[in-house]
């Protein structure tokens, strides 16, 4: 028993090693700290963090540190993702005033992308997004910014409507839907800001994971070894659509705090 | 399964990590402030910059137009007004030519009458001097001439002139009778 739980296909385990399939599970998801503080352990999806963090200032600092007229190609691809952002998201949801959040939005959507992407990247091979403790960092940040400006806007009274009431609202029915915009824009929206992105990069990996192991597990001299073929053209194929699921996810993080914000700044509901 | 959570193996996967969360707001605040504070700001002034000098550029070329044309106009208002100056002064010259001219025929013409008039009267003051002169000439040669076939000389002067003017006047009053039958 102990052997099948190495982690994933670890030695050469194959179908007709007799032994089992080593089926990858939440073992994937957690690492042997690199070095550890007293009790605090440094693991592998922080490092990733870490770099991630360092190729995204990495990148934008060479590309927009000193900015030209005519931009270098680099500046060009920097100014791509900044007009994605700013116009794509800011201005199309937020409007004017939404330009005081592109720094915001950005930093989220390139961070988010970024760790996202270590999911397929070459010894990473791990998006850091799927350890739940980075979206709800993130979520959190969003909820209080949405909170924020809620208050801030509509003042302590404006504000509580501004979250639990609609215009228009028949009398018997608004304790109801007070109770429920409560909980949708209160609770339910952190929630699943964080929960749809660490659920997607979970399973995502999850997936590619699965199915390497498995080619791995069926390639044996036999006929096993066309579905090991079949499984292993899966996780390449998964490996492609993870890369569209990565990029959709990250947009989707920063189109939903964009909603938010611009959702606090609104006159009325 | 039961294994791993035995052995103190993966956790709630929904269970947030304290020192993973801490991390990842660190390494966000780190992307924010540096894309906050320096980067964005750059891109956005260059940015601005560039449309600024796209979009300036065009003004600029726009109103350079407008100038020149503006200019074109100008020139051709001036150029017309000239012209119409111009002929205004040459109309004016002409004018004020045959106004010299006109003038200076008349000034001759008044000074050729002028000349015509005090030549006739000096002919006139000559002919009368002439006639006065010839007069007592006349007087004395005919009182001589008289005297001297009478023989005598008159002694009185007075009478003598009074016979003279009356034989004068005689011969002025005959003279002018034989002029008025001839017309």
């Amino acid at each position: 028993m102990s052997a099948h739980t190495l982690p994933l296909a670890e030695g050469g385990c194959h179908i007709n090693a007799n032994c089992g399939f080593p089926a990858p599970g939440l073992n994937s998801f957690d690492f042997k700290p690199i070095f550890s503080i007293g009790s605090i352990d440094f693991t592998k999806p922080m490092l990733l963090a870490v770099i991630c963090m360092l190729i995204v200032v990495g990148f934008f600092w060479t590309a927009f540190a000193k900015p030209k007229l005519i931009p270098g190609k680099l500046q060009l691809v920097g100014e791509i993702g900044y007009n994605f952002i700013a116009r794509g998201i800011a201005r199309e949801v937020i409007g004017k005033k939404g330009d005081k959040y592109i720094p915001f939005l950005m930093s989220i959507f390139f961070f988010v992308w970024i760790m996202n992407i270590m999911s397929i990247i070459p010894l990473a091979q791990f998006p850091a997004t799927s350890r739940f403790a980075f979206p709800v960092a993130l979520a959190a940040l969003v909820w209080i910014t949405y909170m924020f400006l809620t208050f801030k806007t509509h003042g302590l009274k404006g504000g509580v409507k501004n979250l639990v009431w609609l215009d228009g609202l028949p009398k018997p029915i608004a304790p109801l839907i007070v109770l429920l915009e409560f909980i949708q824009n209160v609770i339910t929206r952190p929630f699943t800001l964080a929960v749809r992105l660490w659920a997607n990069m979970f399973a995502g990996h999850m997936l590619i994971v699965m199915f390497s192991v498995a080619a791995w597990y069926l390639l044996t001299p036999s006929f096993m070894a066309a579905i090991a073929g079949g499984s292993f053209i899966l996780s390449v194929a998964m490996t492609a659509f993870e890369l569209l699921i990565q990029f959709l996810q990250a947009y989707i993080f920063t189109l939903l705090a964009s909603i938010y914000i611009s959702g606090a700044l609104e006159e009325g509901h | 399964m039961m294994t791993f959570l035995a052995s103190g193996g993966p956790q709630n996967p929904l269970i947030p990590e304290p020192t993973e969360l801490i991390i990842g707001l660190l390494c966000f605040f780190i992307v924010f402030g540096v894309l906050g504070k320096k980067l964005l700001p750059n891109i956005q002034k260059t940015l601005e910059e560039r449309r600024d000098a796209i979009e300036g550029g065009l003004e600029r070329a726009e109103a350079a137009q407008a100038e020149a044309t503006r200019t074109l106009e100008e020139y051709k208002a001036q150029l017309a007004e000239a012209r119409h100056e111009a002929a205004r002064i040459t109309e004016q010259a002409r004018e004020q030519g045959a106004m010299i001219i006109a003038e200076m025929r008349e000034e001759a013409q008044r000074q050729r009458e002028a000349i015509i008039a005090a030549g006739h009267a000096q002919i006139e003051a000559e002919r009368r001097q002439v006639t006065v002169a010839l007069r007592q000439e006349v007087g004395r040669l005919a009182t001589d001439l008289a005297g001297r076939i009478v023989g005598e000389s008159l002694e009185d002067a007075a009478r003598q002139s009074r016979v003279v003017d009356r034989f004068l006047s005689d011969l002025e009053v005959k003279a002018e009778q034989t002029q008025g039958a001839a017309t």
